[in-house]
């Protein structure tokens, strides 16, 4: 037990350090990918000014621009670029055999690779995300209270294994396929229109907006976004937060079923 | 026989070339006019859904539905040129300066910036110039047929829109030969891309939506200093907003010609100036 703390440590470190490497320049980009908010808020608040009515779908101006905000904290979490082709492509150049002799699992592996990875994300990204968030300080108007606090740190952790499971399971559909690229690329477009990234999903009409609540795919921008604005009712916090750590198991199981499945279909040829 | 290489022969030679490599794969080509074309009607959807909460965007800007999809196509239609015939050019710029492969095209008997900016088209975007086309004529057909002020198309109209259509890509263009020559300074210019994204985000919504303390700024800026406000305006204004008595944009129309000469000089200029400070990669 203490020998594998001590290999995901080490696997930790060597990770923190290869991230850093690139420091300002991450800064830069985490402060750029908030321009296109300022279009957003631009678009909202010119269409709140020709409505006649404050609220939009249960939204008010302030709650839109700070919904947009919010995603952005969301997505920080959710968001895993590169996990789903990365993987495809271990399977296709044969570097996973690596995991097969070593006694290292693949899946634990990137995962850590991962919190590393957005450990130092948000570590550089804080000081852009507080400025942001400090200067549209007026647009949240919300006071949670502590359970709704706690729903919201927990949706985002959980947020992040989800995406974490669900394109790693992607990935590995690579054992099958070998490129997945169009596969991720129906999944990319999805996730960026239904997952809320692009508006608040209560906007959708019937029956969009039911079969979108049912799926995996709200819980990697406009669930965390929603719990903090009030959108759900407190009472619906519990059973919600149950249904996604439902779909993470499901995640879970599928990424591991398709390695081990996968693995028994691979097969790797010289050095 | 003549110094002077036969620009247009030339172009036509590349457009074949990435034609023909384009056809070797023709189901990856295929996948990729299909994948363009669903991220432009996922977006379609986003406005439908708006349109469904607001009559217009922005209160009396004019902008209800169809004028405003009229806007849209405008938008892909620009855009899609850029990306089929400058795009791939400009990211294979980056890379010529950091592998040393620009000496190559430095030696060529040919104008240096028409070599790099031509030399590959990615005819799969122009697939989204077809769905543009398509929602034009429905916009403008709802708009010549709606019962109340039907809008009148007029042969000045027909004839200036695939103007300023020309104007706002090669305003594009140049905002993008500059950007990318600037990797010659950088050394690499990875985030080219983003920042081209980024940028040009700012001219996909009607100017009318930039107001206010930061927005006025924002606005003068972007439509004076770095023209990308004027690329899809004007023409879309032209087009679905003829008769519009709130600002008259005929001075817009007429700094937009400005904007565009002004634009490929000075990216001319930027371009020369980046080659004299390039300093060969190789050994």
């Amino acid at each position: 037990m203490y020998a594998r703390l001590c290999t995901w440590k080490t696997i930790l470190r060597i990770c923190l350090e290869e991230r850093l490497v690139y420091r300002g320049d991450f800064a830069l980009g985490t402060l750029m990918r908030f321009l296109p908010i300022v279009t957003q808020i631009f678009l909202w608040s010119a269409i709140f000014a020709a409505r006649s009515e404050d609220t939009l779908a249960g939204y008010t101006y302030h709650d839109m621009v700070a919904y947009y905000l919010l995603t952005m904290v969301a997505r920080a979490f959710s968001s895993m670029p590169g996990l789903a082709s990365g993987i495809a492509l271990q399977i296709r150049t044969g570097e996973i055999k690596k995991f097969i002799i070593q006694p290292i699992d693949l899946l634990g592996f990137l995962l850590l690779n991962r919190i590393a990875h957005k450990a130092v994300y948000y570590t550089v990204a804080t000081l852009p995300f507080a400025f942001v968030f400090f200067l549209c300080r007026d647009y949240f108007e919300i006071s949670p209270d502590l359970p709704r606090v706690a729903a919201f740190v927990a949706s985002l952790l959980m947020g992040f294994l989800l995406g974490y499971f669900l394109e790693a399971s992607i990935g590995l559909i690579g054992f099958w396929f070998l490129e997945v690229s169009s596969l991720l690329f129906v999944y990319m477009l999805f996730s960026f229109f239904l997952s809320g990234h692009m508006f608040p999903l209560d906007m959708l009409p019937e029956p969009f907006h039911t079969l979108v609540d049912l799926s995996p795919l709200k819980y990697m921008a406009y669930f965390p976004a929603a719990i903090l604005l009030g959108k759900i009712p407190a009472e619906s916090l519990v059973p919600e937060l149950a249904l996604e750590a439902a779909w993470l198991a499901f995640f879970v199981v599928l990424s591991r079923y398709l390695y081990r499945r996968g693995l028994t279909r691979y097969s790797g040829f010289g050095g | 026989m003549s110094d002077q290489p036969s620009y247009w022969k030339v172009f036509l030679t590349f457009a074949r070339n990435s034609l023909v490599r384009d056809m070797t794969f023709r189901v990856n080509f295929l996948i990729q006019c299909v994948t363009s074309m669903c991220w432009a009607l996922m977006n379609l959807g986003f406005y439908l859904l708006i349109f469904h909460y607001t009559a217009q965007i922005g209160p009396d800007s004019g902008w209800g539905k169809h004028e405003f999809f009229v806007f849209l196509a405008t938008t892909w239609m620009i855009n899609s040129v850029v990306q089929a015939f400058f795009m791939p050019n400009a990211q294979e710029f980056s890379e010529l300066i950091r592998t040393g492969g620009l000496d190559f095209a430095l030696l060529k008997p040919i104008d240096t910036q028409f070599l790099i900016s031509f030399q590959k088209v990615e005819w799969s975007s122009l697939s989204n110039f077809g769905v543009a086309l398509v929602l034009l004529a429905y916009s403008l057909w709802e708009l010549t047929h709606r019962a109340a002020d039907p809008l009148v198309i007029n042969p000045a109209m027909a004839l200036l829109y695939p103007m300023y259509l020309a104007f706002g890509v090669c305003i594009l263009y140049s905002l993008m030969i500059s950007l990318a020559a600037t990797s010659i300074w950088l050394g690499r210019n990875q985030t080219l891309y983003n920042f081209w994204f980024y940028i040009t985000n700012f001219s996909r919504y009607p100017m009318e939506i930039y107001q206010g303390g930061f927005g006025d700024p924002l606005r003068i800026v972007f439509t004076y200093l770095i023209p990308i406000l004027v690329v899809v305006n004007v023409p879309a204004r032209l087009l679905a907003q003829p008769i519009s008595s709130r600002d008259s944009w005929a001075p817009l129309a007429a700094f937009a010609v400005v904007a565009t000469v002004g634009s490929l000089l000075g990216s001319r200029w930027v371009f020369k100036r980046a080659l004299l400070s390039y300093r060969s990669a190789s050994s």
